[in-house]
C-alpha cells in the first residue's frame, strides 16, 4: 500500500534522513521504532508532505506522492495525527472532529462521529468543551478519532504514547490494534518500542537517519540486541 | 429559553440601531451613530480576517479606499449609479486583494503586517498624487446615493442623518449577519482551525493558502463597503480615508472590543468613535488617553473587553 524508497530530507544543510526503505502492506500494523532523534517523525512529516523531500521516492497505492501537497493526501486516502497531537485547542471538541471530516459533507459525518465517540466515549461527553482544556491522553484520543474522521485507508501515527500515563498508553494502543477490525492499514511511530512491537505485525528499527533492523514484530521483541538497546530488558 | 450566540449577538445589534435614536438628545447624534455602524463594518471584516483566520493586515484603509473613491469616481467617470458604484469597488477591491493576497499570504506574522503596511501606502499615495483623477489631498465631491429621495416618494420621510442611521445599522446587521454564518460554516471553522495550527489543518485536508486568501478577499469587501458608505454619508472624500492610521484604527477597534467576537468588535469601534466626541473638551489629549486605554487593555484583558467580561461572568455563576 505504502512504499518508500532511498528517502532523503533535510532541515537546512543538515541530512536527517539518509535513505529510508520501507513497506507497508494493506490491512498491516506495521511500526517504526528507535530512540529520540532517530528521524522517525521526519520520516512521518516527510509521508504527510509538510516536510519537503530531497531524494527517493514515496508511492501510495501505486501513484507517487511527492509532489502531492500535505492537504490533498488526505484524499488520497492518507491521514495523519501529528506529534505533539495538534489538536485544535479553541474549538470545541465536536468541532475538531467535524473538521477531521473537512473535506465530507454527507450524512456519514455523523454516524462516523457516533463510531467515534464509541471507540472513546468519554470524548462524547465532553463533545461541547474546549479541547484545550482536556487532559493529554483525552488529546491524543481525540487526535485520533480526528484523524479516523478523514477516513483513511491509511493512518500515520506520530508517537501517541508520548507524555501519557501507562494505563492511557495501554487504552491509546489498543484501540490502534483494533484498527485493523476497521480495515485501516496502521503506520505507527513510536519510542515506547515494547508497546508498539506488541501490537504491530512488522517492525522497523531506526538509528540516526537510516533503518538498521527490520522484521516482523515477535522477532524483534526476540532480538537480543534490540532488547538491550530498546527494550531495557 | 437559551439564546445561541449568532441570534443573541443579532439580537443586540437590531435593539441597539432600532432603540438607541429614543435616548438622541439631538440630530447630530444619528451622524455619530452611522459613523459608528460604518466602523463597525470594516471591524467585522477584520474580525473575519484575525479573529477567524489569525492573520493580520495593517493595510486594510487601502480597500476602504478603493470603496470611497469607487464612489466618487465611479458616477461622475462611468455614469454608474453610486449604489453600483459600491458593488464595484467591492469587486475591485476583492480583485485587488486577491492579486496582492496570493503572494502575501506566504508571509507569516510580522512579515504579513508589514506586506499589507505596503500595500494600504500604495493605494494612499496614488489617492493622493494622482491628482487629475482624484483631486489630490484636497479631497473630492461623493455624489448622492439618492436612496433618500426614493424613499420620500414612498412617504417614508428621514432626514438624512436619520437614513444614514438606519440604513448603514441595516448594512452592518446584514455585515454581522454573514460574518456569524462564516462562523459556524466547515469554511469558518478551517479558518479558526489553521488560526490554531496549520500544520493540523493541512493534515486534515485543509488547504490552508488557499483559505487565509479567501478570509482576506472577504475582510477587503467589508472594508471596501464600509470605505463606500462613509464616503456616501459624508458626499466628499478625503485620502485620509486610505490613510495609515486608519488602518491601525481598524486593528485597534477590533482588538480593544475583542478579535475573536463579531460583537466584542464592534464595541470596540462603538468605544473609539464615540470616546474622540466625549473627550473634545480636552482635545490635546485625545491620543493619551487612547494609548492609555490600549495598554491597560492588552495587560490586563489579553482578549479583548467583551470575551473578556463574559468569562468573569461565566467564571463568577459557576
Amino acid at each position: 500500500m505504502l512504499t518508500v524508497e532511498g528517502l532523503r530530507s533535510r532541515y537546512g544543510r543538515i541530512e536527517v534522513l539518509h535513505g529510508i526503505d520501507l513497506q507497508v502492506q494493506s490491512g498491516e500494523i506495521v511500526t517504526v521504532v528507535g530512540a529520540n532523534g532517530a528521524g522517525k517523525t521526519t520520516l512521518l512529516r516527510c509521508l504527510s508532505g509538510v516536510q519537503p523531500v530531497t531524494g527517493g521516492t514515496i508511492t501510495f497505492r501505486g501513484e507517487p506522492l511527492v509532489s502531492v501537497p500535505a492537504y490533498k493526501r488526505l484524499r488520497l486516502g492518507l491521514a495523519q495525527s501529528p506529534e505533539g497531537r495538534q489538536i485544535f485547542t479553541s474549538l470545541t471538541v465536536e468541532e475538531n472532529l467535524r473538521l477531521g471530516a473537512f473535506l465530507f459533507s454527507d450524512e456519514r459525518v455523523d454516524r462516523d462521529m457516533e463510531d467515534a465517540f464509541q471507540m472513546f466515549p468519554i470524548l462524547k461527553q465532553k463533545r461541547n468543551l474546549a479541547a484545550g482544556g482536556l487532559s493529554g491522553g483525552q488529546q491524543q484520543m481525540l487526535a485520533m478519532a480526528r484523524a479516523l474522521m478523514g477516513r483513511p485507508t491509511c493512518l500515520l501515527l506520530d508517537e501517541p504514547s508520548m507524555g501519557l500515563a501507562p494505563i492511557i498508553v495501554s487504552q491509546i494502543f489498543d484501540v490502534v490494534k483494533n484498527l485493523k477490525a476497521l480495515s485501516v492499514t496502521v503506520l505507527l511511530v513510536e519510542q515506547n518500542a515494547f508497546g508498539a512491537l506488541k501490537i504491530a505485525d512488522r517492525g522497523y528499527v531506526m538509528e540516526t537517519g537510516r533503518i538498521i533492523m527490520a522484521g516482523a514484530a515477535d522477532e524483534l521483541i526476540a532480538d537480543p540486541r534490540i532488547r538491550e538497546a530498546y527494550l531495557g530488558i | 429559553m437559551r439564546l445561541t450566540p449568532k441570534a443573541a449577538t443579532l439580537l443586540v445589534l437590531a435593539l441597539l440601531v432600532a432603540l438607541t435614536p429614543f435616548f438622541f438628545p439631538s440630530g447630530y447624534y444619528y451622524r455619530v451613530g452611522a459613523l459608528l455602524f460604518v466602523n463597525g463594518i470594516a471591524v467585522t471584516g477584520i474580525v473575519i480576517l484575525t479573529g477567524y483566520a489569525g492573520q493580520i493586515s495593517l493595510g486594510h484603509a487601502g480597500f476602504s479606499g478603493i470603496g470611497a473613491y469607487a464612489c466618487a469616481l465611479a458616477p461622475t467617470h462611468l455614469g454608474l449609479h453610486p449604489a453600483l458604484a459600491i458593488v464595484l469597488g467591492a469587486a475591485l477591491s476583492a480583485v485587488l486583494a486577491y492579486l496582492v493576497g496570493r503572494p502575501i499570504l506566504r508571509l507569516k506574522g510580522y512579515y504579513l503586517g508589514v506586506a499589507t503596511l505596503g500595500f494600504g501606502i500604495l493605494v494612499s499615495m496614488v489617492l493622493n498624487n494622482e491628482r487629475d483623477l482624484t483631486n489630490g489631498p484636497d479631497g473630492i465631491d461623493v455624489p448622492d446615493l439618492g436612496l433618500r429621495a426614493l424613499l420620500e416618494t414612498w412617504g417614508l420621510d428621514l432626514t438624512n442623518g436619520q437614513f444614514w442611521y438606519f440604513f448603514c445599522g441595516l448594512s452592518l446587521i446584514l455585515g454581522a449577519w454573514l460574518a456569524l454564518n462564516l462562523y459556524d460554516s466547515p469554511t469558518g471553522r478551517a479558518l479558526r482551525a489553521l488560526h490554531g495550527s496549520e500544520v493540523a489543518a493541512r493534515t486534515v485536508g485543509v488547504d490552508v493558502a488557499r483559505l487565509k486568501l479567501q478570509a482576506f478577499v472577504i475582510s477587503a469587501v467589508y472594508a471596501s463597503v464600509a470605505g463606500s458608505l462613509l464616503a456616501l454619508q459624508n458626499k466628499f472624500i478625503t485620502p485620509d480615508v486610505a490613510g495609515f492610521m486608519h488602518s491601525i484604527e481598524m486593528v485597534t477597534m477590533a482588538v480593544l472590543g475583542g478579535v475573536g467576537s463579531v460583537l466584542g468588535a464592534i464595541l470596540g469601534a462603538g468605544i473609539l468613535t464615540l470616546l474622540p466626541q466625549v473627550l473634545t473638551v480636552f482635545a490635546e489629549y485625545e491620543q493619551m488617553v487612547l494609548g492609555l486605554v490600549m495598554v491597560l487593555v492588552m495587560i490586563f484583558l489579553r482578549e479583548g473587553l467583551l470575551p473578556s467580561i463574559f468569562k468573569a461572568i461565566r467564571g463568577k455563576g459557576e
